[in-house]
């Protein structure tokens, strides 16, 4: 049954922004988690941060709460704790998560609150048209760093992984099918669930052809259950102990880089235990 | 970090004979020590002691910004009237250390008594017959119980001079103390009494109490703001903590089962506040507490409640600022702050209560009001009236829970923001079938969709100030504005929060009569009543903890009236009574 899941709002994204392709996976899962019976719609909130991502809430038919700057997952954390029997999904970027938010984002991996956030990881700050975020590459040069960004980027995956997030995962806004197979896994998981969704800014960060040459999928005999294996795996790319692979730079040597569900435990949820 | 003294220097019988005749009605119990040692504690429980038996009690604690040694005290005033200040006047001290004698000794009066393990030789000569060797640690000693405990000796021993029942106080100690530490502690408040009883001492002359006492608790500020908080029927509480508003996130943690409410500290102010509208916008009801240092953090989420619409009460308690400040002492400097906080222009309410009674009423309100016109709401504190206690009457019975607007299904389209006459939109939560509920930090037309059409976001500024109606009906429901004293005197004496306490116990002392006018409403302001008020005087002075006048800038922006005295005191003490009634007195001359 199609949900009618678009708005009157007129999207405003660049044309062909991969954006639309996390727009489309997830209105996509909504729709299918909808039609077998395991969600009702009212029950679905969805929420956003601010940054290009932030538009996503008003092209959605459905309960959205588009929060400030940086301050998503406090606000989902809220929604959820009030009302457990909500399915809370929040959609960020790494401007607003990892640069404005950062503080949060730790501590609701190791809260454990049952919310599941996306990121639209551009490694850019594009609304703002295009300076360097905690996900540019070093020496990424924007209107903030004409000659370079001197800062090394972080690894969000591994970030998570050590503050105690129990769902892990990356996946590529390109690929609509694999991005909303993630999208389910991370709502039917208990906890807290983390996908860095890297998406490509044609505008300003355009990374198609180094990711495309370079991804390949963890399929399903990688073991999920394991923070030391998933630890491994998410060093494969952008090991912060060789600075050897810088996220999206070309000549890094970087060959392959994984994708798909790193790490997905069960550990007791923030609001079973208030 | 020592506290400089700000008491009258000498002892204040021989310097103010004439305001010494009323304070013969008044007595003032001081325990002094080391942090660490149970100041607190041993103040509280005396106070609640001398409730108990029919007094008015007023009881405020001074201490420093750290966990051991420094200097703490309690000072505790009673009397058989309303009491909404203290006194440094001392009748009674008890030194649970040397610092204690050495800084307290001047404020001794004619008959007072100060309790000590020993003094040294310079100081015994001094007091003379005013020093009581009392060994409070050699009897601790004596009974194998550890040195904390001498201040329950301490106590038995006030209880004789005051000539209270040894009883009561045996009864208070079984229900502060755990089991296995009680009989300790109430062996020694025994042998406190014996001891005071083999001297054959004269009792302090007694102070008539009246035989049935009006039911009244012994209460600290921020619990009886938590009190009406709770009676107005709130889900949540979150704070991180800071002082001087921790005790209310203490309270309400330690209760939380028993008055069905959640508690949580997350991981700094952002994350409180943005929480607590993440709650509000799933329909239940949420406080969120802090001081100046806190809500500075928060203010881009206040502004997102005002856009949002989202009901949500902060208790704001003020503390010596800027920056870190004098983090455990009082100032009234966040008057301003609090009224235009956030940025952009909405609609807020400020509530600024006096005492603990307010507090409790303020607290219930501000959970009404938040939630009948869907914005934020400050409840304005400080330190003196967060920490202080007093006996108060606190009747929940009269508390109802007003939701406002709430729709549990919907027929139709529905928007969240629908244009409404009263600027009011009816409120729907997540979670009902049929209902797509938008709320956005954009500026959004009546669905919750951003806008950028320059009508609508006009349209949308109008509506929320709409609601500027209903409230000043429900201000007008409410004292904004309180009167005492003479009110046909043109001596006018004008305060807001705290400073209600000092004000009027400073009245009682005045040599002319004045009408004394208490600002409760800070936002909105009731510019027609403070006119009519104001508008006759002669002399029209600002009582204020700040340096800025802030709350005199208001009554002139709001009124163009203009104060024609201040006193001003910022040294993050708390306004001592006879120095107040001194300075009033000179002003009103």
């Amino acid at each position: 049954m199609d949900l009618n899941l678009s708005t009157k709002a007129k999207i405003t994204w660049c044309p062909g922004c991969p954006d639309n392709a996390i727009l489309v996976a997830f209105r996509e899962t909504v729709t299918e988690l909808v039609n077998a019976g395991s969600l009702k719609l009212e029950n679905i909130v969805a929420m956003s941060g601010i940054g290009c991502h932030g538009k996503i809430t008003d092209y959605l038919n459905m309960n959205t709460f588009t929060s400030l700057h940086g301050r998503l997952v406090p606000t989902m954390t809220g929604t959820k704790v009030a009302n457990p029997a909500l399915t809370v999904v929040g959609f960020s970027g790494d401007g607003d998560s990892y640069d404005e938010g950062l503080d949060h984002l730790i501590h609701a991996a190791r809260r454990n609150s049952d919310i599941n956030l996306f990121i639209h990881d551009n490694q850019v700050f594009a609304l703002t048209t295009g300076q360097a975020t905690p996900t540019s590459p070093k020496g990424f040069k924007g209107r903030s760093t004409p000659t370079g960004t001197i800062e090394e980027p972080f690894n969000p995956l591994l970030l998570m992984l050590s503050a105690g997030a129990t769902f892990v995962a990356r996946s590529y806004a390109p690929e609509i099918a694999k991005t909303k197979e993630i999208m389910k896994a991370a709502i039917a998981h208990k906890g807290f669930s983390f996908a860095d969704i890297i998406q490509p800014c044609l505008t300003f960060n355009d990374t198609r052809d180094y990711y495309g040459k370079r991804i390949y999928w963890l399929d399903e005999k990688f073991p999920t259950n394991d923070v030391a294996t998933a630890t491994e795996k998410a060093r494969e790319y952008g090991d912060p102990s060789t600075r050897s692979a810088n996220s999206g730079q070309a000549g890094s040597g970087q060959d392959k880089i994984p994708f798909g569900i790193f790490y997905s435990v069960e550990k007791p949820a923030f609001e079973e235990q208030l | 970090m020592q506290r400089e003294k700000y008491a009258v220097p000498l002892c204040y019988n021989f310097c103010m004979p004439e305001l010494h005749r009323l304070h013969k009605e008044i007595h003032t119990v001081l325990i002094g020590g080391a942090a660490g040692d149970g100041v607190r504690e041993a103040g509280i429980s005396l106070g609640q002691l001398l409730a108990k038996v029919g007094y008015e009690v007023f009881a405020s604690i001074d201490y420093p910004s750290l966990i051991r040694g420094g200097h703490n005290s309690c000072r505790v005033s009673f009397s058989k009237e309303k009491i909404t200040s203290d006194y440094s006047n001392l009748d009674t001290v008890v030194a649970l250390n040397e610092e204690t004698v050495k800084l307290h000794m001047n404020e001794l009066g004619e008959n007072g008594v100060i309790f000590a393990d020993s003094f040294e030789d310079e100081d015994k000569t001094k007091l003379g017959a005013h020093a009581v060797e009392l060994p409070m640690s050699a009897f601790a000693k004596e009974i194998n119980a550890l040195p904390i405990m001498r201040n329950s000796t301490a106590l038995g021993a006030v209880c004789y001079l005051l000539d209270l029942p040894l009883e009561m106080m045996i009864e208070r100690l079984r229900i502060v103390f755990k089991e296995k530490v009680h009989e300790a502690n109430i062996t020694l408040a025994k042998m406190g009494y014996e001891f005071m009883e083999k001297l054959k001492f004269k009792h302090t002359k007694q102070i008539y109490r009246e035989k049935i006492p009006d039911k009244k608790e012994f209460i600290e500020g921020n619990i009886a703001f938590a009190k009406g908080l709770v009676a107005a029927g709130p889900n949540f509480y979150i704070s991180y903590p800071m002082t001087p508003s921790s005790s209310i996130l203490h309270y309400l943690a330690r209760n939380q089962t028993d008055l069905g409410i959640k508690v949580i500290q997350p991981e700094n102010e952002l994350a409180v506040i943005n929480m607590a509208l993440g709650m509000a916008y799933a329909g239940k009801r949420v406080a969120i507490g802090t001081a100046g240092g806190g809500f500075a953090l928060m203010q881009e989420a206040f502004s997102l409640a005002g856009m949002a619409e989202l009901p949500l009460v902060v208790a704001l308690s003020q503390r010596q600022a800027p920056a870190t400040g004098s983090p455990t002492h009082t100032a009234q400097g966040d008057l301003q702050f609090a009224i235009h906080a956030g940025h952009g222009e909405f609609p807020r309410i400020v509530l600024a209560p006096g005492d603990a009674e307010e507090a409790f009423e303020c607290g219930a309100e501000a959970l009404n009001l938040a939630w009948e016109h869907q914005l934020p709401v400050i409840v304005l504190l400080d330190k003196q009236l967060s920490e202080s206690l007093s006996t108060a009457k606190l009747d929940a019975g009269k508390i109802k829970i007003e939701n406002g607007e709430i729709l549990h299904k919907v027929s139709g389209h529905y928007g969240r923001y629908a244009i409404t006459e009263s600027g009011v939109s009816p409120m729907v939560f997540p979670g009902t079938p049929g209902a797509v509920v938008k709320v956005s930090s954009y500026e959004h037309d009546e669905d919750g969709i951003t806008t950028e059409d320059p009508k609508i976001v006009k349209a949308m500024g109008d509506k929320r100030f709409a609601k500027a109606k209903g409230i000043k009906k429900e201000m007008a429901r409410n004292t904004a504005v309180k009167v005492y004293g003479d009110p046909k005197s043109k001596n006018v004496i004008v305060f807001w929060g705290s400073t209600k306490g000092a004000v009027l116990e400073a009245a009682k002392h005045l040599d002319k009569p004045a009408k004394l006018v208490q600002i409760v409403w800070l936002v909105p302001f009731d510019s027609k009543k403070v006119t009519e008020e104001l508008e006759d005087a002669k002399k029209i002075i600002d009582v204020e903890a700040n340096r800025m006048a802030q709350l005199a800038s208001l009554i002139r922006e709001k009124t163009g009236i203009a104060v024609s005295d201040k006193i001003l005191r910022y040294d993050s003490v708390p306004f001592d009574t006879i120095e107040l009634a001194e300075q009033l007195n000179a002003a009103l001359k």
